[in-house]
């Protein structure tokens, strides 16, 4: 009789999992979630899970003024993640968001400071866009024109410009505070360049962009003949070759559409959200993104869903912690528990356990 | 008919509840970082002392904690708004150009701008600056720290033979100060330390390190370390970590001449026998004059700076280093300026390119450096007045920002 060696657990991939079922994964993910994370609030914090949960809730949604800055920042991730999309499609691992952001967020600055108040507003917010989207563009042509010509590894580079923009910004900052300890608004006095209130909500053009781009990368990406290179090049590159696609052409046209999509959030963020720029605009959102754009899988419909998750919890977070007069690590512990657990629920939706059993012992015997 | 009184009596409460809110007091504070900084504790505890004074409840304050110089201030201000608070107060400079936007939209609500300048130059009247007259305890100071440098001069610790890096070329002793940015408040700092210091030791030079942030450890250590190794014997700071006095003790101990004045708080944890003293801001004599005068329904001035004269400035306890009779020249001296017999910016004790300085215009504009043009048109003011420079009397926050002789930026 062999002994047999099969281990006590093996994980097998699973196929297309039933829409059912990833319901159901997900919905005992974050029941899961939630029981652990009230044996910590419980136990740890010595608070009533069921008023931290509601008080979570009420970061977003205790007000209309809430909901509003919640959309906000989540049209500031979801519009990186949209702008990671394509590149990450084709395998190109573009770390480089933030300083994309910051070079588009620079661009739209040293526009406000150097025209506003001098040129009409309708021609100065044209020329901080362009100047915005040509900025986050050249930032993502650089590292995508050594890719395609030099072969250089992109997630270093991308990585590297980083740093470049983060310092630019710093020395343009330092250079424009004066004799002040800090910058403080952009065009305090004249307010040119700081988006009009739309529909009577103060980031109704954030917005509005967003969701308009949301719809659009979801169609380049599925039904254009640029979307279908993308996926080609992504999933091999000599099959690219081998159909005649000139795979270098689209890494640089590729990473040209990611980096002016990140300079189009750095234009938003100082014109309709900051009005200002520091080292802190994009505020780690682009490194972020990069989780949005890959738990979706590259649908900007779940990227929306996904970003909101997020802002959820940070917004939760925080209002636990200011609640609660709670240190924000603990905080960040409880938003942190939840996601974990959702992250998590993805991998038993593509892979599922099995576990070592009498009969399949027997069978492996047979099979022996 | 049940419908129509529930939804009277409904409207009664909800009459009820807004008299109510109106009549009580509620805080907003939004700090730039939290109990773990010297700078924002000191006016955590300010505010916590100032609300027992006035028997506030804990529901009546909401903490803003770690708000940075950015949008998230003025969020801070809204949600605080939401929640019902009435006043809100802002602990960081830079907090400024946000809350007067919020102040701008909501009239109703009293905002107060710590440290802040252009308050009575907005013409709004629920924006407010305060500041205390810091400059008075930093002057104090320096008379503790140069107590000390007297005596080590005196009982030859400290001589040119034995320490000839510690004298420069016109044997003057050289002391050093750690700065966190070149601006007015804190010139206007480093030179009342300055002449504290030179009230008791005339032969002495002073270094000003820059480090560009207001609390960075590392970078105030390496600043103060690179004071100690020119030669420095007195450390002073303007910055709000404990770098500065945790490198001056380690260097003590390795056998330098070297003690430290900190500032917000005791160094004496930190630095056991090289921390002299720290200037401090007693905030919460702001906070409860604050808090009353919007409960009595009083008008609050748009600037607030009172020092010594009502005890909104001290010296933290005297370390074991200090010179022997150290306590009683410090109260002679506190009890100078609360008579007005001292005058910390006195013009017959410094001079400015050799020459006394007799006239010391000051543009008090707010002005956007990036455009350089004045967000806020400010008048220009003459500073000297009877022989002294009148720091914190045109605005709360200070302009001294003269450079005067024996003092060297390093920038």
């Amino acid at each position: 009789m062999t002994v047999s060696h099969e281990p006590l657990m093996r994980i097998v991939k699973r196929g297309e999992s039933p829409f059912k079922l990833k319901l159901l994964v997900r919905l005992a993910a974050v029941l899961l979630a939630l029981i652990v994370d009230a044996l910590f609030i419980y136990f740890v914090t010595g608070l009533d899970p069921l008023a931290v949960y509601t008080t979570m809730f009420q970061g977003t949604f205790s007000t209309p003024m809430r909901f509003s800055w919640a959309m906000r920042d989540l049209a500031s991730l979801l519009l990186i993640g949209i702008a990671l999309a394509p590149a990450f499609k084709m395998r190109f691992w573009n770390i480089g968001a933030e300083g994309q952001v910051l070079m588009g967020a620079l661009a739209t600055a040293a526009v406000m400071v150097f025209y506003g108040g001098k040129v009409p507003n309708a021609i100065l917010y044209a020329a901080m866009l362009v100047a915005a989207v040509f900025a986050g563009a050249l930032w993502g042509f650089i590292p995508g024109w050594f890719k395609a010509r030099l072969g250089t590894n992109e997630t270093l580079f991308t990585l590297m410009m980083n740093y470049v923009a983060i310092q630019l910004v710093a020395c343009c900052v330092n250079i424009w505070r004066g004799q002040a300890s800090g910058l403080g608004k952009l065009n305090m006095k004249t307010k040119a360049g700081w988006f009009p209130q739309l529909f009577g909500q103060r980031y109704n053009i954030n917005l509005m962009i967003t969701v308009l781009l949301v719809v659009l990368m979801y169609c380049y990406l599925r039904y254009s003949k640029q979307g279908y290179e993308i996926a080609v090049v992504g999933e091999s590159e000599n099959t690219a070759r081998y159909a005649g696609i000139n795979v270098g052409k689209v890494i640089i046209r590729t990473m040209i559409l990611s980096g002016a999509l990140c300079g189009l959030t750095g234009f938003l963020i100082v014109g309709g959200r900051d009005q200002t720029i520091s080292t802190t605009t994009a505020g780690g959102n682009g490194f972020t993104a990069i989780i949005v754009a890959w738990l979706a899988k590259f649908n900007t419909f779940y990227m929306a869903l996904i970003s909101f998750l997020l802002i959820f919890l940070e917004k939760g977070a925080g209002e636990i912690a200011s609640a609660y007069n709670l240190n924000d690590f603990a905080s960040d512990i409880i938003a942190g528990i939840i996601l974990f657990f959702i992250l998590g629920s993805e991998f038993f939706i593509n892979y599922k356990p099995i576990f070592r059993t009498g009969r399949h012992e027997t069978i492996n015997k047979e099979v022996a | 008919m049940k419908k129509l009184i529930a939804l009277v009596l409904a409207c009664v409460l909800c009459l009820f509840a807004c008299c109510a809110l109106a009549a009580d007091l509620k805080v907003g504070v939004i700090l730039v970082g939290d109990e773990t900084e010297g700078y924002t504790l000191a006016h955590m505890n300010g505010i916590k002392a100032a609300a027992a004074n006035l028997g506030l409840a804990d529901n009546q304050i909401i903490w803003k904690y770690k708000t940075p110089e950015d949008q998230t201030c003025y969020d801070a201000a809204l949600d605080c708004i939401g929640q019902g608070c009435n006043v809100i107060i802002s602990n960081s400079y830079g907090h400024q150009t946000y809350m007067v936007l919020a102040a701008e939209e909501y009239p109703d609500v009293t905002f107060v701008s710590m440290t802040g300048d252009f308050a009575a130059l907005t013409g709004l009247d629920n924006f407010k600056n305060a500041f205390t007259k810091v400059y008075e305890a930093r002057y104090v100071s320096g008379v503790v720290a140069g107590m000390k440098l007297a005596e080590l001069l005196e009982s030859g610790e400290l001589s040119a033979e034995k320490q000839p890096n510690s004298f420069d070329a016109d044997g003057n002793v050289k002391i050093g100060y750690v700065g966190a940015f070149d601006y007015a408040e804190v010139v206007s700092g480093y030179t009342a330390f300055f002449l504290g210091l030179r009230s008791v030791v005339p032969n002495v030079a002073m270094e000003v390190n820059y480090t560009n942030s207001w609390f960075d450890i590392d970078k105030e250590a390496a600043a103060a370390e690179a004071l100690i190794a020119k030669g420095c014997v007195i450390i002073g700071q303007h910055a709000d970590s404990t770098g500065a006095p945790a490198a001056t003790q380690k260097l003590l101990d390795a056998g330098n001449v070297c003690y430290s004045v900190g500032y917000n708080v005791d160094m004496l944890p930190t630095a056991p026998t090289a921390a002299l003293t720290s200037p401090t801001n007693e905030w919460s004599v702001f906070y409860t004059e604050l808090f009353t005068m919007i409960k009595n329904d009083e008008a609050v001035p748009a600037d607030w700076a009172k020092g010594f004269d009502a005890d909104a400035v001290a010296i933290t306890d005297l370390g074991v280093s200090c010179a022997a009779g150290t306590a009683e020249k410090v109260a002679e001296v506190i009890a100078a300026i609360k008579d007005g017999s001292l005058k910390v910016f006195d013009t017959a004790t410094f001079t400015v390119g050799g020459a006394a300085v007799t006239s010391a215009p000051c543009d008090m504009s707010f002005m956007d450096w990036s455009t350089m043009t004045a967000i806020y048109e400010g008048e220009t003011v003459e500073a000297i007045v009877d022989g002294a420079f009148a720091e914190s009397e045109f605005r709360s926050a200070p302009y001294f920002a003269l450079r005067i002789d024996g003092i060297t930026e390093i920038k």
